[in-house]
């Protein structure tokens, strides 16, 4: 069973102080941390167990700078026994087709029987690549899987809908699935982990070494150009409530009260 | 593209058809609501005051959503008729067969969008990044046709002046079954113990909580105001709360009378499954979480020390009454 997880690097921002740039394109990066994709993060844990049950090798993909070499680093002390970095100047403001493109380059020429992605990545949400690539190299897809059971060239999947209702979906492989928070609990690096993926190669590859052209990536090989970014205006009158945690306390209780639920 | 599942239409159909008719207005162009699956003339019938047509395909294969077979009908109707815009939700149906019947046609695509535009002959979507702390506003690349997916409740289904839609019956294009995906059952969602949706006073944690064992402080709260304990996804990601606690668009809608959120960003798959709260109050220690543009009183605090403060304010009155 050889599986290829695509993975991204992606700004910690839930809590973070998010400041949009001068040129309103996109936020400041600078003094943000970055960390693997919540969902990719799932989905590397679901390729090293479903390695750990039937065999064969996990490779880590991801397309980014020289700092996204820190995420592969990560998949590789969690389990990966490779890793390709996917970077160029010209790959800039790729929109996630555009991104799918550069990934299928790489993957249709590399032997596998599953590709795992996140749902979505944290920073953008198009919940795209996944599904795009499988279309690219025509192989069978679900996203939003909570549950893989795999047999001989085929696999039984739960996807999950709305409300929390799930279906189970049977697909031939090789196939891809774009992997749900939850369908797993990501394990923690051990210290032999690190070291051991300190010494392990990442191979990087840059346009010139794939079968594409300019015109596939970066704003040309996109569907979607981002014009402008702003703060999201507020649905409602939001009054907020200052003082010590004692006078918010107070405050809180008199409304509450005032409106009979006490 | 219509969506039902197991009888009902979804909201996000008429959601659509709402956002649909009103570009289809602007631009002179004509509104179709597009069906498909097998026994499905009752739906046809609800359709036809919000459309100018109705477009059904029956075809037993259609019966429950499958990715596969969907794309293939649509792949065909699109290239024969060459829609100008084709809105499909952003919801599990829609993620599952947008990307791919957009690859398919090489028609450009963008996802989970909040609002619509053309601009020139272009295509303009404002969507949200960073978990809803930005908006964006995209364009997308010059094409004869678009595919645009659309974020549930992102648009009030108006109702207007009936349309008065005609249902075209269009024979399905399937000539085999489709081989690569199969749908073989839904599994329905554990039963817990607590009923969220029932109930009035809800106090909902997220990711702030940091550790499990700090759900008991909050679930003290909880327990004082005679309310129930909710929260966000990751909670129930991690296991240290039951699936029936998660509130949002793959959890449960709640319409409770009070909605205390701590440390919970605000992301919509969450708000969207408590919008509907009479009362809201967010607690959460960042300025810019957008959950604070949802609520009625915003507490820009730290949750520990908002939750002892209210604690013992509770046990004061209790003691006193
Ligand atoms: C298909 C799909 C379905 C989904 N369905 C759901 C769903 O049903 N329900 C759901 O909730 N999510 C759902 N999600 C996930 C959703 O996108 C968010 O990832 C999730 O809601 C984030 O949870 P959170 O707000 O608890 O965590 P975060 O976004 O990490 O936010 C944590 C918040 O806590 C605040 N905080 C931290 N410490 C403190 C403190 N001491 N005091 C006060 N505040 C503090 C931070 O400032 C931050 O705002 C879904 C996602 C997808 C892709």
């Amino acid at each position: 069973m050889n599986i290829i997880v695509c993975v991204k690097h992606v700004p910690e921002t839930a809590e973070a102080d998010i400041k949009i740039d001068s040129e309103e394109k996109s936020i400041e990066l600078s003094g943000l941390v970055f960390d693997i994709n919540e969902w990719d993060n799932y989905a590397l844990e679901e390729a090293v167990l479903l390695k750990e049950k039937h065999g064969g090798t996990v490779t880590a993909i991801t397309v980014g700078s020289e700092d996204s070499e820190s995420t592969l680093r990560k998949c590789l002390a969690r389990g990966s026994d490779k890793a390709i970095r996917l970077t160029d100047k010209r790959f800039e403001e790729s929109d996630s087709y555009a991104i799918a493109k550069i990934l299928h380059s790489v993957i249709k020429n590399l032997p596998f029987d599953l590709i795992l992605t996140g749902v979505q990545a944290d920073d953008v949400g198009y919940a795209m690549v996944g599904p795009i690539l499988a279309g690219l190299l025509g192989i069978p897809h679900a996203t939003m899987v909570k549950k893989i059971e795999l047999s001989d060239g085929a696999s039984k999947v739960n996807r999950e809908l709305e409300g929390g209702l799930e279906e189970v979906v049977e697909l031939k492989l090789p196939a891809l699935f774009s992997i749900q928070t939850g369908i797993n609990e990501p394990r923690y690096v051990s210290i032999m982990g690190i070291r051991k993926a300190m010494q392990k190669e990442i191979k990087v590859l840059s346009l010139g070494d794939l079968e594409l052209n300019k015109n596939d990536v970066g704003v040309a090989g996109s569907w979607i150009k981002i014009e402008k970014i702003y703060v999201p205006p507020a649905e409602k009158q939001t009054e907020y409530i200052e003082g010590s945690p004692e006078e918010v306390a107070t405050k809180i209780i008199e409304i509450i009260k005032s409106r009979g639920l006490i | 593209m219509a969506e039902h599942r197991r009888g009902d239409l979804r909201d996000i159909t008429h959601e659509m058809l709402s956002k649909g008719r009103e570009l289809a207005e602007k631009n002179g162009a004509s509104l179709t609501a597009l069906l498909l699956g097998h026994d499905i003339k009752g739906f046809a019938s609800k359709l036809t005051d919000q459309a100018n047509e109705v477009w059904v395909v029956d075809d037993l294969r259609l019966k429950n959503f499958n990715a596969e077979a969907y794309q293939r009908i649509l792949s065909s109707l699109i290239t024969e008729y060459k829609p100008l815009l084709t809105l499909i939700g952003h919801t599990a149906f829609g993620v599952d067969l947008a990307p791919r019947l957009a690859i398919e046609l090489g028609i450009p695509l963008t996802t989970d969008c909040l609002d619509i535009d053309f601009e020139g002959g272009v295509l303009s979507v404002i969507r949200q990044m960073y978990g809803g702390k930005v908006n964006a506003e995209a364009l997308l690349k010059e094409a004869e046709s678009y595919i645009v997916t659309i974020r549930p409740a992102a648009f009030e289904a108006k109702e207007g002046e009936p349309l008065g839609g005609e249902i075209v019956d269009v024979a399905s294009s399937l000539k085999e079954d489709v081989k690569n995906k199969k749908f073989i059952e839904y599994v329905e969602p554990s039963v817990g113990d607590v009923d969220v949706t029932a109930a009035e006073i809800i106090i909902a944690i997220g990711r702030g909580i940091k550790d499990k064992d700090n759900i008991t402080l909050v679930q003290e709260l909880a327990d004082a105001l005679g309310g129930v304990l909710a929260c966000s996804r990751p909670i129930v990601d991690k296991e240290w709360l039951p699936k029936d606690r998660q509130v949002g668009t793959s959890g449960k809608t709640v319409k409770p009378k009070l909605y205390i959120a701590m440390g919970i960003s605000g992301a919509f798959q969450h708000v969207a499954g408590m919008k509907s709260s009479d009362l809201v109050f967010v607690v959460n220690k960042d300025a810019k979480a957008p959950f604070f543009s949802v609520a009625d009183y915003g507490v820009i605090n730290d949750m520990f020390k908002i939750v002892p403060a209210l604690k013992n304010k509770i046990y004061e009155i209790k003691t006193i009454t």
